[in-house]
């Protein structure tokens, strides 16, 4: 299925800018491996971001840079490979994987309750990105945000007020949003979220939850 | 942009296309960056290392970077264009837009020491060979983009740059400039409206 709900183009732009907390980057990365519509905007963004460098004030180099940096590329020949191979997107887009250590399969599941699961990946900042497996005909924890939360199907599908959410469809709420989530569809729904805040849960079996859950 | 791109089996000779009158300075820099990979070519690294050296400092020291760290990682990301010539495709991207994204990703993991999560790469089959004229029409829309991008009224380009340099968040260059937010995304929103429409 097409993708059909696609990232704002104020969290593109700060993702090519590079000024994306690492937790969102790694849903707007995992989102345009999967949206042709988003990967093209990114381009787009990605070129204001050589026409900002193309017409930045040059700043005065040392006098010794260019014979330094001569000196270090003499002898490697530019054919230096790629750090780590890329792996075989599956369900998990490679930039998920890089995280996980591997595809679906390798995801350290955490119950949470009900058959739901969850998996933080690390990151380096204050925002954290998790994965959650919801089964189909359940809800997510129902709650309220205290941030900006962007949430990006994987595998399945979920359904809340604003429509229907398929694999590689985004969805962005902030703290005024109240949704309840429910995955449906034949597939258990697996989904990618960042938080930026920690959520504020409006039932009280989920509020005691949320140590464990750290979010 | 920065893919990591496993396929070095494509035939250099579609890199060796023929300087014409049309070309442009991106043109210029992209046969640069043929001669280094084909021939190792230290006279073409240099002609892009004089241009592109001093504005990604620029760029670096503007995003909050120290003299001496903006120094060691432009010199950092100018061995990295060396290193990584074979990974640059004119067809996705100019080769300022190439630079950005290598200066962009050393910003990252210098400021801010943080992973650079990329998307995964297109999967191009064999019939996807270069195509001149595509390569010519986006280097020519990458450099009419710049001409655009200087042509904005000041506020409006002063915005964009910062969208870019931050480590600032819209509300931070709203507390730093005193303009509301709402003020500022607008106005980010009108430039590259502009922008766009410079482009048709």
């Amino acid at each position: 299925m097409a993708v059909t709900h696609h990232i704002g183009d104020e969290f593109l732009m700060a993702y090519a800018a590079g000024v994306l907390p690492e937790a969102f980057s790694v849903v707007v990365a995992a989102h345009v491996s999967l949206s042709d519509d988003s990967r093209a905007r990114l381009g787009a963004y990605e070129t204001v971001g050589g026409a900002v460098l193309d017409t930045v004030d040059p700043a005065h180099m040392d006098d010794g840079a260019l014979s330094a940096t001569l000196a270090r590329i003499k002898g490697h020949a530019p054919t230096a490979r790629a750090a780590t191979p890329r792996r075989t997107p599956g369900v998990l887009p490679d930039a998920v994987q890089r995280y996980v250590g591997g595809d679906v399969g390798s995801v350290a599941w955490r119950n949470v309750g009900r058959g739901v699961k969850q998996a933080i990946l690390p990151t380096q900042d204050s925002a954290k990105v998790r994965l959650l497996y919801i089964p189909s005909g359940m809800a997510m924890p129902d709650h309220s945000h205290g941030g900006t939360e962007m949430t990006l199907v994987l595998q399945g599908a979920y359904r809340d007020a604003d429509g229907a959410y398929h694999r590689g469809d985004i969805e962005v709420a902030d703290e005024d949003v109240q949704h309840t989530p429910v995955a449906f569809g034949t597939d258990d729904c697996i989904c990618l979220t960042a938080t930026d805040a920690r959520l504020r849960f409006t039932s009280v079996l989920p509020r005691l939850a949320q140590p464990f859950l750290r979010i | 942009m920065p893919r990591i791109c496993c396929d070095t089996t494509r035939d250099a000779a579609v890199w060796d296309f023929t300087v014409t009158t049309n070309d442009t300075r991106d043109a210029e820099w992209a046969h640069c960056i043929a001669r280094i990979r084909a021939d190792r070519d230290e006279t073409a690294f240099v002609t892009l290392f004089q241009y592109f050296a001093p504005r990604v400092k620029g760029f670096l020291m503007k995003s909050g970077a120290s003299n001496t760290m903006a120094e060691e990682c432009a010199q950092d990301v100018m061995a990295t264009v060396w290193q990584k010539a074979h990974l640059f495709d004119p067809t996705r991207a100019s080769v300022a837009t190439w630079i950005f994204t290598i200066a962009r990703n050393r910003k990252i993991d210098m400021l801010r020491r943080q992973r650079r999560p990329e998307p995964d790469d297109l999967a191009w089959g064999p019939e996807d060979e270069p195509d001149q004229a595509d390569i010519l029409v986006l280097q020519q829309e990458s450099e009419r983009l710049a001409e655009a991008l200087k042509a904005l009224p000041e506020k409006q380009r002063v915005l964009v740059e910062r969208a870019y340099f931050g480590d600032l968040s819209h509300g931070e260059i709203a507390a730093e400039t005193g303009l509301p937010l709402g003020t500022i995304k607008s106005r980010i929103r009108l430039a590259l409206e502009r922008l766009r429409h410079e482009m048709k």
